[in-house]
């Protein structure tokens, strides 16, 4: 196990905008070990969507850089896949072919055909999916959908899986249910996983650290948090651990005390 | 997005109703499980059972009927209205019955075959058609090719911008001197301007459609490093297909409008000569059949390329 698999180092991020640039970034250091399930918190527009792209490669930092098993992140690339908050389906594909395009590309020179086809519904059946292969993504639903896409980047076997506020259109059972879904996936696969959210209890629930973002411009990291919490962790039980209520206290008070939404401080 | 706001104006409503071809705009989400799909409903009456199969028969003539029926009044009451109003001797348009009788002999032989431009009314349509198609296909072509290169690409849009929004001005009919002097034939010149008709709506509900790629599309090929012709095929193309069928049909009308048009001035067979030929005779019958043809296969036109952008939006993509 790498301590350093992911580093994050002096990450700064600046757009520029009609009125000059627009510092959405500055000074973001972060290390995560391999395996390790990280949840990133903040209010909304305060840079975590960035951060997730620069990380992705589809975004560039401005200063500093990212670098993955020591390697420079400049671009794009299936060992970090995106799973990304709504329409991330192409609607134009079945859901087992949506699934198919990234085996095809990814493995298209390791496996077989049958092997892909293969690989294809072990992923689907990972998220209990694969009943609904031939169904196109408007005909399911969003949980569906997400589920769909979670298996879409497992299945480009990614050294990071990225995961963009990936229920936060989700009402709270369907995401609850997915949230389980996620951590057997992760118990099973132990990969490491960035995943932004703005609900505090499936930061606790899933995090085994908790990144709180400042408020933008010029966002930054504000507090790392451990969450004490061992696994597996079991949602009715653990909502009362002591250690669960101290970290879920934490985070509220960041998000709430020191760093109110900028609108409500107004 | 200003760039969208530039070159989408003259097709909003257009695509307004195309965009329920697309299955992205009526993609939403929904947590409950998804409400059985069209081909699922349809299947739930016992498969073969003869009874059923006819009831739906008949339900569905009955429903298109009933659709039907108030155009059917309507045209009934003004086709009754203008033959009470031009029943009087000395009226200046013949009333319909009259229409009918004196151009029997076109309804009853279309494809009569006489000397020169005296041909039956199929072959003056087909003789119409034959350039629309040439020249329509030359502008989906070219207009697709064009419309995808300004809407990928940003130096390209401002190049070209400024021209086809100018050029697109120019009414079909005034291209024809220019068209004429060049090519020095009629049928050359006729299709050079249904190609010039058609291309534009082609070009920019292209280039919309292809800037209105949506970023997490664009976002996933990135992630999957897909080629630069995988992403057109596999991304571009199904992405697309919706805004340029808007395109195509609109083209398709216009060229049908602009052949008419033009064919007035070109002479030769083709409906449109035939419109200025009986016009030249005094022969109102003839002019009033024509114009009811011309709408038709006008009107047959534009449903057969929404068929066509129907069908292939439904299997674009799919292997
Ligand atoms: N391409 C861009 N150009 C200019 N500003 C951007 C761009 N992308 C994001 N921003 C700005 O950066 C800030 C952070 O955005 P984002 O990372 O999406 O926030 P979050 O995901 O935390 O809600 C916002 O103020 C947003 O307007
Ligand atoms: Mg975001």
């Amino acid at each position: 196990m790498t301590l350093k698999h992911l580093s994050i180092e002096s990450v700064g991020v600046s757009f520029p905008t009609r009125d000059g640039t627009f510092t959405a970034l500055r000074d973001i250091n972060l290390t995560i070990a391999q395996g390790e399930f990280v949840a990133m918190i903040g209010h909304s527009g305060c840079g975590k969507s960035t951060l997730l792209n620069v990380i992705a490669g589809l975004v560039e930092a401005t200063t500093g850089a990212v670098l993955l098993d020591g390697k420079v992140v400049d671009s794009p690339g299936a060992d970090r896949a995106v799973v990304f908050q709504d329409h991330s389906l192409l609607p134009w594909l079945s859901v087992y072919d949506n699934v198919r395009l990234a085996v095809d590309k990814v493995s298209g020179k390791s496996r077989t055909r049958a092997e892909r086809h293969t690989w294809t519904m072990h992923n689907l059946d990972l998220v209990d999916m694969a009943h609904a292969k031939d169904k196109r993504p408007h005909e399911i639903s969003g949980g569906m959908k997400q589920r769909v896409g979670i298996a879409r980047a497992l299945s480009m076997e990614p050294r990071i899986l990225l995961l963009d506020e990936p229920f936060g259109a989700l009402d709270a059972l369907t995401r609850a249910t997915l949230q389980d879904k996620v951590m057997n996936i992760h118990a099973t696969l132990k990969n490491t996983v960035v995943m932004i959210t703005h609900d505090i209890d499936e930061a606790v629930l899933l995090g085994d650290r908790i990144i709180m973002m400042t408020n933008g411009p010029a966002a930054t990291i504000g507090q790392d948090l451990t969450v004490g919490l061992p696994r597996p962790r079991v949602r009715l039980e653990t909502a009362n651990d002591p250690a669960y209520l101290t970290a879920r206290s934490e985070v509220m008070r960041f998000l709430y005390d020191r760093f109110q939404h900028p609108k409500e401080a107004a | 997005m200003n760039k969208v706001a530039l070159v989408s104006k003259v097709s909003l409503d257009e695509k307004r109703a195309e965009s329920l071809m697309s299955s992205i705009d009526t993609e939403r989400v929904r947590e409950t499980a998804a409400p059985p799909s069209a081909a699922g409903a349809k299947v739930q009456s016992p498969p073969g059972s003869f009874a059923s199969a006819a009831r739906h028969l008949v339900e569905r003539v009955g429903k298109a009927l009933e659709g039907a029926l108030p155009t059917a009044v309507l045209l009934a009451m003004l086709l009754g209205a203008w033959q009470l109003a031009c029943s009087e001797p000395g009226a200046s348009l013949p009333p319909p019955s009259k229409v009918i009788s004196d151009t029997w002999p076109l309804i009853a032989h279309p494809f009569y075959v006489g000397n020169g431009t005296d041909q039956g009314l199929g072959w003056q349509i087909l003789a119409s058609l034959r350039r629309v198609a040439m020249g329509f296909g030359l502008a989906a072509v070219a207009g697709i090719s064009l419309g995808v290169l300004i809407g990928h690409s940003k130096v390209a849009f401002r190049a070209l911008d400024p021209m086809v929004q100018v050029l697109r001005m120019v009414p079909p009919l005034a291209w024809l001197p220019l068209s004429l002097a060049t090519f020095h034939q009629a049928n050359p010149s006729a299709v050079f301007v249904i190609f010039i008709t058609a291309i534009w709506p082609i070009v920019l509900n292209t280039a919309v459609g292809v800037s209105n790629i949506p970023q997490n599309y664009r976002n996933i090929a990135k992630v999957l490093q897909l080629t630069g012709p995988e992403y057109f095929f596999k991304i571009m193309l199904p992405a697309t297909v919706p805004y340029m069928f808007t395109g195509l049909r609109i083209g398709i009308g216009m060229s049908w409008i602009a052949i008419i048009a033009s064919e007035t001035l070109i002479g030769g067979v083709g409906i449109g000569f035939f419109i200025w030929d009986a016009w030249n005779s005094s022969l109102m019958s003839e002019i009033i059949i024509a114009l009811v043809y011309v709408g038709l296969v006008g009107f047959a036109l534009d449903r057969l390329i929404g068929a066509i952008g129907r069908l292939i939006s439904r299997t674009a993509g799919a292997r």
